[in-house]
């Protein structure tokens, strides 16, 4: 197999990278949290306890990352497996379908699918696993659709016409040309769901959105407040995480 | 030897060839020619099995295509196509090692194959093996496509007008290695173009099509004085066609041994045509004529031109 350019991922360049610092941003505001009672307390002083103390943030973080985690696997599985599927000359009779349910998917408000789930899972981090897993299919499956059909038809050409199986073209010419576009696609699919996760604290899932639900039940601001902080911040160092992949990535000839 | 015996292809109903037969012997260049949408492309499709045939029968050497699995058929004819079709993310000896990574060719096979085929095209190897196809020139990424369907070193070399999608000046040089590549390898070309004068130059043989139908089947000077049809006297072009003739025949043809001339000789292999942009250029009537090895031999007249 052709070799990747040397020399990507020095190190020296991981720790310019501004990804590493906001990183090492968020884990420390994680931790120092919990010892931040005098500023809140200074800030809110009506507001006792100043900070969440059911859970610590760290716990909250952990298992939102899980879900978000087990989520998008699941759906980037499916989602890349399905867009594949249907830009094979056997599945293109169903790519109108499979289009169609995923939009159907997104367009269904997050909190409508968590109610409707909830009576089929339960209570707690599975009807979330299951709202994201939905929501988070149509990113991956139209950037995968659309990167595979990116590939030139020259190439595909060439490919076929040199004595590539159907199975050798797809492995080592189309996904590897496709690859930036659907790591974008998984990339947005993440992002919403640490977003959309927090939803999941509604039904009893463990979250950053927790502190934010409870603080909003009771009128304690400084708890909403350290709830989305801490979610914000997650989301984009997710982000930048996932840019730093894509140009890892990137093939070095593919169009930029 | 390809021989296509009454082959057939129709898309919805639609015949695009029909009942095609053609016959190409080994070693030559065979050069399909016809306006597009004519079938030459099809035609050149179902050699290798891209395009499956509907009716009639492909063999290549007396074996027929469908003998052998798809894959396995096209791992040993070569395939040149037109913008290159080089895989963007592959190095330039990726590329060109396509066919014998699939054959599982060694490393160092592959390697020596690899130089060996950068220097007959006169690429560097050391510069350019390791390039990937967007650092090269137009010119540059058809030279390793070319490269690429010759790597496994098949009898059989399919191309899909490769040249068809690269500026004039680099298609002439591009044209010209190909005929030396031609004349040093013996390969079978089967050459896919719509350009008539492409085909001249390149061709041993050429075969028009006609919307599907096989319109002549004959060598370029056959063609220009005795075409077969109306068809192919108008697609050859009734325009130009003295100056056609000129760059089908050799000087070879009409040299005068023992007589000289003055001035810079004109290789025994140059064209009619050549000859006469020689004489215009400096203003003479006559030239003298060197063989291979550049030694005078003897001269060529403007008169021996039209005669």
């Amino acid at each position: 197999m052709p070799r990747r350019l040397e020399g990507r991922s020095a190190g020296s360049a991981l720790l310019a990278a501004p990804v590493l610092w906001v990183g090492v941003f968020f884990l420390a505001l994680l931790l120092a949290m919990p010892h931040a009672g005098p500023v809140f307390h200074w800030a809110f002083p009506a507001v006792e306890p100043p900070v969440y103390d059911r859970a610590s943030f760290l716990a909250l973080f952990l298992s939102q990352a899980g879900i978000v985690a087990a989520a998008s696997l699941a759906a980037s599985v499916t989602g890349i497996g399905l867009a594949i599927f249907v830009t094979r000359p056997a599945g293109r009779d169903f790519r109108a379908l499979v289009e169609a349910l995923a939009t159907v998917g997104q367009t269904f408000p997050p909190a409508a699918v968590l109610a409707l789930a909830v009576p089929a899972f339960g209570f707690g981090a599975r009807p979330t696993i299951a709202a994201l897993y939905l929501y988070g299919l149509l990113p991956i499956i139209g950037n995968t659709v659309a990167g595979l059909e990116a590939v030139p038809a020259a190439v595909r050409d060439a490919a076929a016409g040199m004595g590539m199986s159907a199975r050798q073209v797809l492995w080592r010419i189309e996904l590897p040309l496709a690859a930036p576009v659907i790591l974008a696609g998984v990339r947005v699919s993440v992002t919403i769901g640490i977003g959309t996760a927090t939803i999941g604290s509604t039904v009893g899932a463990l979250t950053l959105g927790t502190p934010i639900f409870d603080g909003l039940a009771v009128d304690k601001m400084p708890l909403v407040l350290q709830g989305a902080v801490l979610v914000a911040l997650f989301a984009i160092v997710t982000d930048m995480a996932f840019a730093r992949l894509e140009a890892w990535l990137r093939p070095p000839g593919a169009a930029r | 030897m390809i021989e296509l015996d009454r082959v057939s292809k129709s898309y919805g109903g639609r015949a695009v060839v029909a009942e095609l037969s053609l016959r190409v012997a080994a070693g030559s260049f065979c050069v399909l020619l016809g306006p597009s949408g004519c079938g030459k492309s099809t035609t050149l499709r179902m050699i290798n099995r891209l395009v499956p045939h509907d009716a009639g029968a492909i063999r290549i050497n007396g074996e027929d295509v469908t003998a052998l699995p798809a894959d396995a058929l096209r791992r040993r004819i070569g395939y040149a196509i037109q913008s290159s079709g080089l895989f963007p993310h592959w190095r330039v000896e990726d590329n060109i090692a396509t066919v014998p990574r699939l054959l599982g060719w060694s490393r160092q096979r592959m390697q020596d194959r690899v130089t060996e085929l950068l220097e007959l095209f006169r690429l560097d190897p050391e510069t350019y093996r390791s390039k990937y196809p967007h650092e090269l020139s137009g010119g540059e990424q058809q030279r390793v496509g070319v490269a690429r369907a010759l790597a496994a070193d098949p009898d059989l070399l399919l191309m899909d007008e490769p040249f068809g999608a690269v500026d004039p000046i680099t298609r002439d040089a591009l044209q010209g290695e190909l005929a030396r590549i031609h004349k040093a390898t013996g390969k079978t070309i089967l050459f896919v173009t719509h350009d008539i004068e492409e085909a001249l130059r390149l061709a041993t043989d050429i075969a028009i099509l006609d919307r599907g139908r096989l319109a002549q089947f004959a060598a370029p000077l056959e063609l220009l004085e005795q075409p077969a049809s109306d068809f192919v006297r108008d697609f050859v072009g009734t325009q130009g066609i003295g100056l056609k003739l000129l760059s089908v025949r050799k000087v070879a043809e009409r040299v005068r041994r023992g007589e000289t001339a003055e001035g810079e000789p004109v290789p025994l292999d140059a064209t009619l045509s050549e000859a006469l942009s020689l004489m215009t250029r400096r203003h003479a009537v006559a030239l003298p004529v060197a063989d291979a090895a550049g030694a005078v031999i003897g001269a060529i007249t403007l008169a021996d031109l039209v005669r």
